[in-house]
């Protein structure tokens, strides 16, 4: 198991080295810092020297891959790409145009984020799969068939009209919990409440049809069958074969997500006013910030890869047939 | 007037893909497992039901996907001069839309406007009262009261014209129907003729009285600017239409070929492309894109040399924003495939064709790709409502299509101030919330019958 850790972990390695070889393309290829200078100083201000003042000032005024004045190793770690994306590596995000230092911001923001992502994320699921194995409880009835429809009605949602929906009625109208903004401590629950359920309610749509299919299939099962036929009241059929038996299509989905909670909403962080890493980026790409921007997808890829190994681990959980060699 | 063709790199594209889709039509046509399925689906009444509201929407696209651009007024024997700003057809159709501006907001059906302003009144001087709109309810004069009246007639009168014009699509496809099989009632028609004569009925009785309304009333009420929102909302569909379609055809034949390319040949070959898709996969996709529109961005904002109108750039920006999409989603149809093309390659008939010493490109044309169409037609299909959805909120975040091109993203967000509002501004809102609704829930139960039609195991 241990080593099948170890080796998941190496081969994780050149995804991410390839991931940061495309954002550091997508970032200085396609443009040059001299064009990045331009744009951050504005149309105005724009003079050769305030250019090359930008640069040197940000650390951009190196050569992009490889240093050739520079002897030796230098030449290799006195460039852009070494500066900006290969430390990132080794947790060193540099700093955002506003001079602060990204890994502390990243630090400070994950909290929040992480308190609004994990309560959407456990009572999301639970509701999902109670309401999903209600409807193939009663699958070939009409309360599955009005259920299926509400579901691709949800579905068909965008999700800006839950958040704006959920805001005007519950925050302005009724008047139940603040609009936006964000606490310390336990006052920050009043400010948790509406986010969370919205997240909930917006995902419900599609999230249920899909558990509704996997527990479909299940159903269809000979195990299934068999367990009728020895005089198992269905109910236990459901709770005890089918939910167990489908856990394992439905971890495929789930356990990828569970790193990404770090990551935050960005949608739900910014319309709420929540200090998180969702908002950061939004504010960040509003603000073309790109050394914040390419600091969240490498992080962002870290937490997915991360997430794919604990997939396959949690696999072995579920079902002991499943042995990694 | 004389007018300018005006042809851009977006329209190219769309007629592009209504050729494809005709050629498409008659390469099914002539593969009889193909046409069992579409049979499947013509017949299932939901989905021929909503592909019918789709048809409808891309009917507005295309007619908003014809640019032109106007002569202006010259002295004879002048050059002729051409307006700068681009129009569509759909735009010379809905030019009483277009044209008819107000100062700011007015509600729907309104006769004046949202807010009060000083106006000199002939024999009182000046106070501040709601001003007349300019043209909303302008046929009016004096009875203004009478609007819910006047409304419900006209609105009477062209549901009835609408109704009138079905009872003529009516006659003509049972006449058809009669002329096939004499004795074949609609409902029990091969194909689901019954749901879509229903659902024309109930868009030519809604539609009909919608746009002759719109004439005399803003049926929709006006935004900040005073712009009609119907005519917002219809410029929109395109942009999500673009989105939808065009995205597709982006990253169809790059998931198509790498896909069947990475199971076939298998080898360093299938590593390649599995790190490619894995290292795409790994970056969170709006992140992706947003880096992307971002230095997309930049190009745009440091080469105003290539674009001779705004319209122009808007599209540019557009096109690269379905390319960055398509990009970023075509690693999941194409795993899809390679997964399916590693079962196919073992099968007994394609190891027949090997040994017959049959090319690897020919037996992957003629033997693979058409047994892998069906999961090729789900996925776009499936996909299409997504995207849609995608470009609201990526616009919404400032990532999406360009803020001077009408999309339901761009709407969304300069909306949302007004639920701020005293009083509230309600029906920008609503009104894109409507449209999208109903465009992309006819998307949903359409994929869902193609779904099912093609992949009778799936629930």
């Amino acid at each position: 198991m241990l080593a099948y850790i170890v080796r998941r972990l190496l081969y994780a390695l050149p995804i991410l080295i390839g991931v940061n070889l495309v954002t550091f393309a997508l970032f200085f290829v396609v443009n040059t810092p001299d064009d990045m200078a331009r744009m951050q100083l504005g149309v105005k201000r724009v003079t050769p020297e305030a250019i090359q003042k930008w640069k040197v000032e940000r650390g951009y005024d190196k050569p992009l891959l490889i240093n050739a004045e520079a002897g030796g190793l230098a030449s290799v770690t006195n460039t852009i790409f070494f500066e900006k994306s290969a430390r990132m590596f080794v947790g060193d995000f540099g700093r955002a145009e506003d001079g602060r230092d990204i890994a502390r911001e990243i630090g400070n923001r994950m909290l929040p984020s992480l308190a609004i992502a994990l309560p959407t994320f456990i009572l999301g699921l639970f509701v999902t799969i109670t309401f999903a194995l209600t409807l193939a409880f009663f699958r070939a009835t009409a309360f599955d068939f009005w259920g299926v429809v509400l579901c691709v009605a949800a579905m068909s949602i965008s999700g800006l009209f839950y958040i704006i929906g959920g805001q005007y009625l519950i925050s302005k109208v009724w008047r139940l919990v603040p609009i936006s903004g964000f606490g310390d401590g336990l006052e920050a629950w009043r400010f948790l409440i509406l986010p969370v359920l919205i997240g909930v309610v917006s995902g419900i749509g599609s999230s249920t049809r899909w558990y509704r299919t996997i527990f479909l299939e299940e159903v269809s099962k000979d195990y299934v069958r068999t367990a009728r036929a020895k005089g198992l009241p269905e109910t236990l059929v459901f709770f005890r074969h089918i939910l167990r038996n489908a856990l394992i299509p439905i971890l495929t989905g789930v356990v990828v997500v569970i790193p990404l909670l770090f990551m935050g909403s960005l949608l739900t962080e910014s319309f709420f006013g929540i200090p998180g890493l969702g908002s950061y980026t939004i504010d960040a790409i509003n603000a073309q910030d790109f050394s914040v921007v390419r600091s969240m997808v490498f992080i962002g890829s870290v937490l997915y890869i991360v997430g794919l190994i604990l997939t396959d681990i949690s696999y072995t959980l579920v079902d002991p047939r499943i042995r990694f060699e | 007037m004389g007018f300018q063709v005006v042809v851009l790199w977006s329209d190219i594209l769309i007629w592009l893909l209504v050729a494809a889709g005709v050629g498409v039509g008659v390469l099914i046509a002539k593969n009889p497992p193909l046409l069992a399925a579409w049979r499947r689906v013509g017949a299932n009444r939901v989905g021929m039901a909503s592909a019918t509201v789709l048809l409808a929407f891309i009917l507005i696209g295309l007619l908003d996907s014809l640019h032109y651009r106007a002569q202006l007024e010259s002295k004879p024997g002048q050059k002729a001069v051409y307006a700068i700003e681009v129009l569509s057809v759909l735009d010379a159709l809905a030019a009483p839309l277009r044209s008819r501006n107000e100062k700011t907001y007015s509600a729907p059906f309104a006769t004046r406007l949202y807010a009060k302003e000083t106006i000199d009144v002939p024999g009182q001087g000046t106070v501040r009262d709601y001003p007349r709109l300019k043209h909303g309810g302008k046929h009016l004069g004096e009875r203004e009261d009478e609007v819910a009246e006047d409304a419900a007639f006209t609105a009477f009168k062209a549901g009835l014209l609408g109704f009138v014009g079905w009872l003529g699509v009516f006659g003509a496809v049972a006449t058809v129907n009669r002329k096939k099989s004499p004795k074949l009632k609609l409902r029990e028609a091969a194909f689901a003729w019954d749901a879509v004569l229903l659902t024309l009925l109930l868009i030519l009785v809604f539609a009909v009285p919608l746009f002759w309304l719109s004439g005399y009333y803003h049926v929709f009420g006006t935004d900040k600017v005073g712009q009609d929102v119907l005519y917002q909302i219809l410029k929109s569909v395109r942009t999500g239409l673009i989105i939808g379609l065009v995205t597709t055809l982006v990253m169809l034949p790059m998931a198509v070929l790498l896909g069947i390319v990475a199971g076939y040949f298998r080898g360093w070959v299938d590593d390649l492309i599995q790190y490619i898709y894995t290292v795409l996969n790994s970056i969170p996709g709006v992140l992706l894109i947003a880096a992307a529109v971002l230095m997309m961005q930049v190009v745009i904002d440091t080469h105003p040399q290539w674009f001779s109108t705004a319209a122009e750039r808007a599209d540019l920006r557009l096109l690269a924003l379905c390319f960055i999409l398509g990009i970023t989603s075509w690693t999941g149809l194409c795993r899809l495939l390679r997964g399916e093309t590693l079962k196919l390659r073992e099968l007994e008939y394609i190891q027949a064709a090997q040994a017959f010493g049959v090319s690897s490109w020919r037996i992957i044309v003629r033997h693979i790709l058409p047994n892998l169409m069906h999961i090729v037609i789900i996925a776009l299909v499936m996909d299409f409502s997504g995207l849609v959805l995608a470009e609201a909120v990526l616009s919404y975040v400032g990532i999406g299509v360009d803020p001077t091109m009408t999309s339901f993203g761009t709407m969304i967000n300069n909306a949302r101030m007004e639920l701020g509002r005293e009083p509230v501004v309600w029906w920008s809102l609503v009104a894109a919330f409507a449209a999208m609704f109903i465009l992309v829930l006819a998307a949903n139960l359409f994929a869902d019958a193609v779904r099912d039609a093609f992949d009778p195991r799936a629930a």
